[in-house]
């Protein structure tokens, strides 16, 4: 029986293109999810977060800032292609790593001379979906630039770190806990590989930063805010846990 | 322009029934809850969605403020003749917003 579930389980992720070598252990929280929502994510004409790509792309393309310039007058399209698989990456004007929204807002700011976008607006939303779509089936492919790795370090210890009033951290659930049940709700093993993605529960796009915000007041601590440090080195942490898994933006979860 | 995404296939055989698929992006603002200020943020919902084919309303429905965002429907309809499918939604300020997308009948 056990061997018959495995067996349909590989047949149906080999189907959704979301292939993981049969003997990787990891699971992507897609697999946690009711069939139904699987269907909705792999389906373009279903999954609602292609309506932010698709603005995404007409941002992509529209003329900004003082330099007149749109993203693609720099960026042929084919280039982003595995852009989103190896972020977050380092940046070498402030000797941190940077997230890929944070490199749209620098990209803004410096060569284009338009404002930053506003942290988890619709447009900053839009524009890393359609940039991370790009990378759609490609594994996870962190950035090896040995200047990330005091990053990762502070990442994996903010990961391990007891937070809140309930004094749980991250891997108290996502570690010991994965594939167990929360108030009927499965606990996936917390790898990144959707972002930004649209969750039923938001009726919106998120990011990686607002889904950690969540489970943040879940165990009663004071979240971070939008573009912390802190969330930064988580996401570099867990972007090289999941190192080799398919890129699968836009997402969806329950 | 809402932006929607429609999925009408390109030809179908006269008489082949086909599954049309429209999501809408949109609030769907129940007119319920309250924003930052304390004070309820205004309804703005589609209150009608309908689909018309040559010369005909093939698929309506209407939704209510428990809808969810971003609407998604699927419905299947006899492919007649070719021509445009014509989808139109009103919402509850009584804007009306239209898309279509062509089908060859062979």
């Amino acid at each position: 029986m056990k061997r018959a579930l495995v067996i349909a389980a590989l047949g149906f992720s080999l189907a959704a293109g979301l292939a993981v070598a049969a003997s990787d252990p990891r699971r992507s929280g897609f697999d946690f999810m009711s069939r139904e929502t699987q269907a909705m994510q792999k389906d373009d004409f279903s999954n609602p977060g292609m309506l932010w790509v698709q603005d995404g792309a007409d941002l992509f393309k529209a003329r900004t800032g003082t330099s007149g310039k749109a993203c693609a007058d720099c960026h042929a399209e084919p280039s982003m292609k595995g852009v989103a698989a190896r972020y977050p990456a380092f940046n070498a004007k402030t000797s941190r790593p940077i997230d890929l929204q944070g490199r749209i807002n620098q990209c803004r700011l410096d060569r284009q001379g338009a404002p930053e976008l506003p942290l988890e607006g619709h447009d900053l939303l839009a524009l890393t979906a359609y940039v991370a779509q790009q990378s759609r089936g490609l594994p996870v492919s962190p950035a090896t630039d040995p200047r990330l790795e005091p990053f990762r370090r502070q990442g994996e210890a903010l990961y391990k770190k007891k937070l809140g009033q309930l004094n749980f951290s991250c891997a108290d659930c996502h570690d010991a806990n994965a594939g167990r049940r929360l108030a009927g709700a499965p606990i996936p093993e917390a790898h990144p590989t959707g972002y930004p993605l649209y969750r039923l529960e938001w009726q919106a796009l998120g990011s990686l930063q607002k889904r950690m915000r969540g489970c943040m007041s879940g165990v009663r601590a004071e979240p971070y805010g939008y573009g912390a440090p802190e969330f930064v080195a988580i996401e570099l942490y867990l972007m090289s846990r999941a190192s080799g898994m398919p890129m699968e933006t836009p997402g969806v979860r329950p | 322009m809402a932006r929607a995404l429609i999925n009408v296939p390109a030809t179908a055989k006269k008489g082949e029934a086909v599954e049309i698929k429209v999501l809408i992006q949109h609030p769907m603002e129940t007119g319920f809850r309250t924003g930052p200020d304390g004070k309820l943020v205004p309804r703005d919902i589609i209150q009608r969605f309908s689909c018309t084919y040559d010369g005909q309303e093939v698929f309506a429905a209407e939704l209510h403020p428990a809808v969810a965002a971003n609407p998604f429907f699927a419905f299947f309809t006899l492919a007649t003749a070719s021509g445009p499918l014509i989808f139109k939604w009103t919402d509850n300020a009584g804007k009306e917003e239209s898309q279509s997308a062509d089908i060859a009948v062979t």
